[in-house]
C-alpha cells in the first residue's frame, strides 16, 4: 500500500468533519461502534441526516462548542492507498493547528460553502497550502444540495478560485469538485443530482498519482553518534540520522558541517541490512572511511553542493503562539537536531494571507501572523533556501523560558 | 518486497525514537507486554542496533494482569537484555495514595496513574515512551508525538506544541516530562501486519484458546478472582482470544478460532469492530479517556 497524507481546511461550518465522516462511511471503513454512535447522536440532536462530526471532535470542549479546536488524525485504507487525514480546525484563532496538520500533507482539501463562496479563511488556507508546498489542492464546493445542485453557482465559484490562484502567483496544481458531504454527492459515489459534472469525484482525486519530489542536494541530519566496541564489533562508529533531502550512495564523498571535514561513505546500514543508497526520509546509519569530527546536530552534505553557513538569517515566520514579540527578543532556533541561540533583529514586513499583500509597517509579532524577518544567530546554521530545498529550509522558533514552540520558519534568502 | 507504507511508518518511528535518545537524559519505555509495546520495543532495538537499547523499561503492574502476559514480559526483557522496573498499584493502595474501586465495574486501570506518576518522580524520568496510537480512540487522535505534561502529569490540549514537518521540540523545564508516542500513526492493522512481517512473538492470550469466562452485559470477561461478581453474571466456557491486553477486569474476549496472525487479521477485518470496543474502561463515557489523560493517565 502507498501512504498518502491529506489535510482538510476550510471556514468554520463548511463541514470538514462531516466530509471525513462521509468518506469513511461510504468506504465502509467505520466500525459498528462508530456507526452506532453516529446514528445515536444524530437521533439525539433530531437530525434527519447523519451527524458525522461526532467521529472526529474528540475533545469535550469541541463537542460542547460544536467546533474543531485541534487537529484530529483519522486513518483509513481504500484501493491500495493508506490515508492519514489531518482534520484541521477552521477558526482563525486555530490557524496554527492547520499549519501543523498541513505541513506533512501531500494533498490539501479546502472546503467552500456553495452558499457563501470564497471567504477570508479560503484565501488564508490557500496561501498556507502553497507555502507548505502540498502537492495538490482539492477545492470541494460543499453543500451543493443547499443551492439546488446549481451548475451556474458551481461555475461562478470555480471562476473565483481561478482568479484567487492567479493572484497568489505561486503555481499550485488544483482541482475543483462540487459535492454534498451530508448527502454523499461526488464524495465516493458519483452524484445523480449533478449529471452536468463530468469531472472526477473527490475519491478519484485522492487516488490520483502523487507528484514525486524533484531532485535535491543530499542533506543528512545526524541525530546520534554511535560508538560500539564488543566481541562482534570492534571500534564500530556510525552516524544515525535521517536523509532530509536528496540521496546518498556508498562511495560518495561527503562534507560534515560545521567542521567542514571530508570523508567517503563506506557503509549505509538499516538495522542488519547493508544498503547501496539511502533516499529522502530514510533513517539509516552511515559509516565513513575516516574518523572526523561529527556530533549530534551535524549535517552531512554533498561535496559539491553545499548549503550556506549563516549567522544572519532572512526568513518567513508563521507565528503559532499567544506570546507576542518585538525586535530584540531572544529566541532558540532549532534546525533539525541543531539548536542555536538567536535574536529577532528586525521585522521586514507582514503578509496579509487574505489578500496576499505585504505590509511594511510591523513592530509586534502576534498569534497567526505571517511575517518576513531577519534573525541573528549566535552560531552558524547550514540552511538551503526553502524554495530550492524544502527539507533543509525549515526551522522551529522556541521560547527561551517556557520552551514552547513559538513559530515555524522558512528560509527565504541567504546572506552570509 | 516489503510493504511500502509499513516501511515509511517504521522509518518515522525510528526517527522519533532516536530523537528521544538525543533530546532526553532519562527516557523510559512503558512496557506492558501487550502487542503495541512489543512492536515499540522491537523498533527501539532496530533503532540502536548494534548498540544496546539505551532505555530502561517500566511496567506499572496492577496485579490484575493475565499471568501469560507477565510470564511473556519477563522472558521478553531477559532475551532483549534490558533492565525492567516493576512498580505495583497494590503498593500505592497500601500507602493510601490510591483507593480501590468498588462495585461491579471495579478496575485498577485508572489507579495506574498514581503509581506511574510516583515512578516518574522516583527515577526522575524525563521522557516516557508508550505504544499508544491515534486510531485507538478519538481523544488519542488529538495527541502530538511529543506530549508535554506538567509536574502533575496533566495533559492540556491548549498547551500542545505544534509539530510542523515533524520537527520535535522536547525542551522542558524542571519537573515537566514528555510522553512520546512513536507509533502514533500506526493503525491496529498496521501493527498486526508488522508483527507478521517481522515475525514477532506475542503472549498466548492473543491467539484463540479455551477459557472459563463470565458473561456480563453482552461482554465476555476472563473468569478471575479479581472480578467483583454480581448475581446477573453468567459462567461459561468458550473458545476465545483477546484483541488488546489490559487488566483481566476490563478487557473483554472475542469468540475466535484464530491460531495464526493471518487468521487474527482476517477475523479483525471481518468483525466490523475496533479493538477498543473490548475495553470496558473506555465505555464509561464518551469522554472517559480524555478525563483520565488530563489526570496524568498514559
Amino acid at each position: 500500500m502507498e501512504l498518502v497524507r491529506i489535510s482538510t481546511a476550510g471556514n468554520v461550518d463548511d463541514g470538514k468533519s462531516t466530509l471525513i465522516g462521509r468518506l469513511l462511511y461510504d468506504h465502509g471503513a467505520l466500525t459498528h461502534e462508530q456507526q452506532e454512535l453516529i446514528e445515536r447522536k444524530s437521533r439525539e440532536k433530531g437530525w434527519d441526516d447523519l451527524d458525522f462530526s461526532v467521529l472526529t471532535d474528540g475533545l469535550v470542549a469541541e463537542r460542547e462548542q460544536g467546533i474543531t479546536i485541534d487537529v484530529a488524525h483519522i486513518y483509513f485504507s481504500a484501493d491500495n492507498r493508506k490515508f492519514i487525514v489531518a482534520d484541521s480546525p477552521g477558526h482563525v484563532e486555530y490557524t496554527r493547528n492547520m499549519v501543523t496538520g498541513a505541513s506533512t500533507s501531500d494533498i490539501s482539501i479546502i472546503l467552500v460553502d456553495a452558499r457563501n463562496g470564497l471567504k477570508e479563511q479560503t484565501f488564508r488556507h490557500v496561501y498556507i497550502s502553497a507555502l507548505l508546498k502540498v502537492k495538490a489542492v482539492v477545492f470541494c464546493i460543499n453543500k451543493m444540495d443547499l443551492v439546488g445542485y446549481d451548475e451556474d453557482r458551481y461555475l461562478e465559484i470555480a471562476a473565483s478560485i481561478q482568479r484567487m490562484i492567479e493572484k497568489l502567483g505561486t503555481p499550485i496544481p488544483y482541482s475543483v469538485v462540487p459535492i454534498s458531504s451530508l448527502k454523499g454527492d461526488n464524495v465516493v459515489h458519483r452524484s445523480e443530482n449533478m449529471s452536468w459534472y463530468q469531472g472526477k469525484t473527490l475519491d478519484q482525486l485522492l487516488h490520483s498519482p502523487i507528484e514525486k519530489d524533484r531532485s535535491e542536494a543530499f542533506r543528512f541530519d545526524v541525530q546520534l553518534v554511535q560508538h560500539v566496541q564488543n566481541e562482534e564489533f570492534t571500534d564500530y562508529r556510525a552516524y544515525l540520522g535521517r536523509v532530509v533531502s536528496g540521496k546518498v550512495n556508498v562511495g560518495d564523498r561527503i562534507v560534515a558541517l560545521p567542521s567542514g571535514r571530508k570523508a567517503t561513505v563506506q557503509e549505509i546500514l538499516q538495522f542488519k541490512d547493508k544498503r547501496e543508497k539511502a533516499v529522502k526520509n530514510d533513517c539509516v546509519s552511515i559509516i565513513l572511511d575516516d574518523q572526523i569530527d561529527i556530533s549530534r546536530g551535524a549535517l552531512l552534505t554533498n561535496e559539491n553542493n553545499l548549503p550556506i553557513a549563516q549567522t544572519t538569517l532572512q526568513a518567513k515566520l508563521v507565528w503559532l503562539n499567544e506570546k507576542t514579540i518585538s525586535p530584540g527578543a531572544k529566541l532558540i532556533i532549532k534546525a533539525h537536531s541543531r539548536e542555536v541561540a538567536g535574536k529577532l533583529s528586525q521585522i521586514n514586513g507582514a503578509i496579509d494571507p487574505t489578500t496576499f499583500e505585504i505590509a511594511r509597517e510591523k513592530q509586534l509579532i502576534e498569534l497567526n501572523d505571517i511575517v518576513l524577518v531577519e534573525l541573528k544567530l549566535s552560531q552558524e546554521l547550514f540552511f538551503d533556501n526553502y524554495n530550492e530545498n524544502a527539507g533543509n529550509g525549515v526551522f522551529l522558533v522556541i521560547d527561551t523560558t517556557s520552551n514552547a514552540t513559538l513559530a515555524v520558519g522558512f528560509v527565504t534568502r541567504e546572506t552570509s | 518486497m516489503k510493504n511500502q507504507h509499513l516501511y515509511e511508518l517504521e522509518n518515522e518511528s525510528i526517527y522519533i525514537i532516536r530523537e528521544v535518545a538525543g533530546q532526553f537524559k532519562k527516557p523510559v519505555l512503558l512496557f506492558s507486554g501487550g502487542k503495541d509495546s512489543i512492536v515499540l520495543a522491537h523498533l527501539i532495538k532496530k533503532a540502536f542496533y548494534p548498540a544496546r537499547i539505551p532505555f530502561r523499561f517500566l511496567h506499572v503492574d496492577t496485579g490484575h494482569n493475565f499471568s501469560e502476559t507477565i510470564e511473556f514480559r519477563d522472558r521478553f526483557v531477559r532475551e532483549l537484555d534490558v533492565e525492567l522496573i516493576v512498580r505495583y498499584v497494590q503498593d500505592s493502595i497500601d500507602q493510601n495514595k490510591a483507593v480501590e474501586e468498588t462495585g461491579k465495574h471495579a478496575s485498577r486501570n485508572g489507579l495506574q496513574t498514581v503509581t506511574l506518576l510516583d515512578s516518574i518522580e522516583e527515577f526522575g524520568f524525563d521522557a516516557c515512551l508508550g505504544g499508544a496510537r491515534r486510531d485507538e480512540e478519538k481523544s488519542r487522535a488529538k495527541e502530538r508525538i511529543f506530549s508535554v505534561r506538567d509536574d502533575f502529569g496533566q495533559w492540556d490540549y491548549k498547551r500542545q506544541r505544534p509539530e510542523p514537518f515533524q520537527l520535535l521540540n522536547g525542551k522542558i523545564n524542571h519537573g515537566e516530562n514528555v510522553r512520546v508516542f512513536p507509533i502514533s500513526n500506526w493503525t491496529e492493522q498496521d501493527v498486526w501486519s508488522y508483527i507478521l512481517q517481522e515475525n514477532l512473538e506475542l503472549p498466548e492470550i492473543y491467539f484463540a484458546h479455551e477459557r472459563a469466562l463470565i458473561e456480563r452485559d453482552g461482554a465476555l470477561l476472563a473468569h478471575s478472582e479479581f472480578l467483583n461478581s454480581v448475581p446477573t453474571d453468567r459462567k461459561t466456557t468458550a473458545h476465545v482470544r483477546f484483541r488488546t491486553v489490559g487488566d483481566m477486569t476490563c478487557t473483554a474476549a472475542v469468540l475466535s478460532n484464530a491460531s495464526s496472525i493471518e487468521e487474527i487479521m482476517e477475523e479483525n477485518q471481518n468483525s466490523g469492530r475496533s479493538e477498543r470496543g473490548a475495553r470496558i474502561d473506555d465505555k464509561r463515557s464518551e469522554a472517559a479517556l480524555e478525563e483520565r489523560k488530563k489526570g496524568g493517565y498514559f
